[in-house]
């Protein structure tokens, strides 16, 4: 799936060096986590070794870009850097058990709801690099 | 547990005004307030043999000792995790005065939040910096980019599990600035608010945080001086020990980012700090009396009254309503107005406030008050007489 031009001005993400993977997946269109290898943990945020089994190795995975609304806002003011109209910003437990901070886009904030389904899709960022934000599921 | 003799006393609190704009520098709020807190104490800057601030204090212990001509120091730290520093300066303090690390310890905060930079405007051309900024990288690109957004995400499962309204949030704001609009030393003083004008004030994070549910942004210095109860009884003000001043952080929390682990509606930090309380100050923050929580936002204060034990889960918004923290209430709430109400020097001056109420020398003064508690989410300590 491509990125689509949504808010032209959104930040580009910072990529740490453990977390980059996660954004440079994102512009080839996968939606993925962190993946243990040596117990098959999925974790999110990323980090430098598995809390579970203290293993270093690390891969990662696609997930199934599904998941359920837990949180939304809308930051009005002080605008969002990078939006021109305010961003709804979601916290989404995936699937997989994951919980991920992004946007939903495509969907008025007056039929917003916390549980609602989402699905994942992409967006692209001010210096061409792409973030995974969510759109109503409405097969989910 | 030390012999009483020996405990960690506050025998100094310093503030300068709170304003939006001091015209001067932070190290001159910072050395202002110190000294100020020294002069009330009756002790000297050559008397300081420890120091300690938040890891996001912009001023020097270098600095500060060249400027009030400190001659040595034997400890110094520096606390995370944003306002939560500020409570957690105290169980350093009341650690390293106990076991003898220094004798006279310097605490400050001292910050032009409002009118050198701008704690509520989203940040730019920031990355993580091991300041408890660990956020922005998951955070940024989506828009969530202020204090506030990042608090009202957080929230947001509370408020709708217990189905709380902006109503409720608007008491809490009300409370506080009727409280603020009595004490002198208040940016808020004289001007009280309505539930009318909370619900107009706009939006800054919809659906839930209105202007007047935020903290204020501030410029101001606060400073805090404690030793041990033996040399307290021999300096100039009421003793107030530090009964109790406990810490606790758990896997894969955050400050105000909390996100990522278990039932968001918890606030397992607070509960922990209020068991280890228990033990050690033998009290519970709902025995202490006037309660003075980290009012960053009226949603912290909900979820605080419930971390900490004052009431059950999802009754924090009733437990308000039916007056429990008025003034006059079981649990008064930041006689001095909070953060909101009198100034936000990130936490520190409800720690002020909290001596003033022990020492019965407070504006709005809870009648009757022996102890205190003071909290910023990750600590909380009782302080008494």
């Amino acid at each position: 799936m491509s990125a689509a031009q949504t808010d032209p001005d959104r930040p580009d993400p910072i990529m740490s060096l453990d977390g980059a993977f996660f954004w440079k997946a994102a512009e080839e269109g996968r939606f993925v986590a962190q993946k243990c290898c040596g117990c098959g943990a999925l974790l999110h945020p990323p980090r430098s070794i598995c809390p579970n089994c203290l293993c270093f190795e690390q891969a990662e995975q696609e997930l199934s870009g599904r998941g359920t609304v837990m949180s939304w806002v809308m930051p009005i003011h002080p605008p969002a850097r990078g939006f021109e109209t305010p961003p709804i910003v979601v916290l989404i437990e995936v699937e997989e058990g994951l919980r991920f901070v992004s946007n939903v886009v495509g969907v008025a904030p007056e039929d917003m709801k916390i549980g609602m389904k989402v699905k994942v899709g992409f967006a692209k960022t001010q210096g061409g690099k792409a973030a995974p934000i969510f759109h109503a599921d409405l097969e989910g | 547990m030390p012999d009483k003799n020996d405990q960690a006393t506050i025998v100094g609190i310093g503030q300068t005004e709170f304003s939006k704009n001091s015209g001067r520098s932070e190290q001159r709020l910072a050395c202002e307030a110190v000294l100020a807190a020294l002069n009330d104490a009756g002790l000297t800057p050559a008397q300081v043999d420890g120091m300690m601030t938040f890891n996001i204090d912009n001023n020097d212990e270098v600095d500060v000792m060249r400027s009030l001509g400190v001659p040595e120091i034997k400890y110094t730290m520096r606390t995370p995790q944003g306002g939560g520093s500020s409570v957690s300066t105290l169980v350093h303090a009341k650690h390293a005065v106990e076991s003898g690390f220094c004798d006279v310890m310097v605490i400050w905060r001292a910050m032009n939040e409002r009118s050198q930079y701008r704690f509520g405007q989203p940040a730019s051309g920031v990355s993580p910096n091991g300041k408890s900024t660990t956020f922005i990288e998951w955070a940024m690109p989506y828009g969530a980019q202020t204090p506030a957004t990042l608090e009202a995400l957080s929230a947001g499962p509370y408020m709708h599990r217990f189905g709380v309204t902006s109503e409720d949030l608007g008491r809490i704001s009300v409370l506080l600035r009727s409280n603020a609009a009595t004490n002198p030393a208040a940016w808020f003083h004289g001007k009280p608010i309505t539930l009318d004008d909370h619900q107009s004030s706009r939006w800054i994070v919809a659906p839930y945080l209105h202007l007047l549910d935020c903290c204020q942004e501030t410029d101001g210095g606060v400073a805090l001086v404690i030793t041990k109860l033996d040399r307290a009884r021999n300096l100039k003000q009421l003793p107030v020990r530090i009964l109790g001043a406990e810490y606790a952080f758990l896997y894969n929390h955050e400050v105000i980012s909390d996100f990522y682990e278990g039932d968001l509606a918890l606030r397992g930090n607070s509960e922990r700090v209020t068991e280890r309380l228990a033990r050690s100050a033998g009290l519970r923050p709902a025995e202490a009396g006037p309660t003075l929580f980290y009012d960053n936002f009226s949603t912290q204060v909900l979820r605080q009254v419930e971390g900490f034990g004052l009431c059950g889960l999802g009754e924090a918004k009733d437990y308000i309503r039916d007056g429990h923290m008025n003034l006059d209430g079981r649990t008064p709430l930041s006689p001095n107005g909070g953060l909101m109400g009198e100034g936000y020097v990130h936490g520190m001056n409800n720690i002020t406030e909290a001596v003033r109420q022990v020492r019965g020398v407070a504006a709005n003064q809870v009648s009757g008050a022996e102890t205190a508690f003071v909290s910023s989410g990750v600590a909380g300590a009782i302080l008494g007489r």
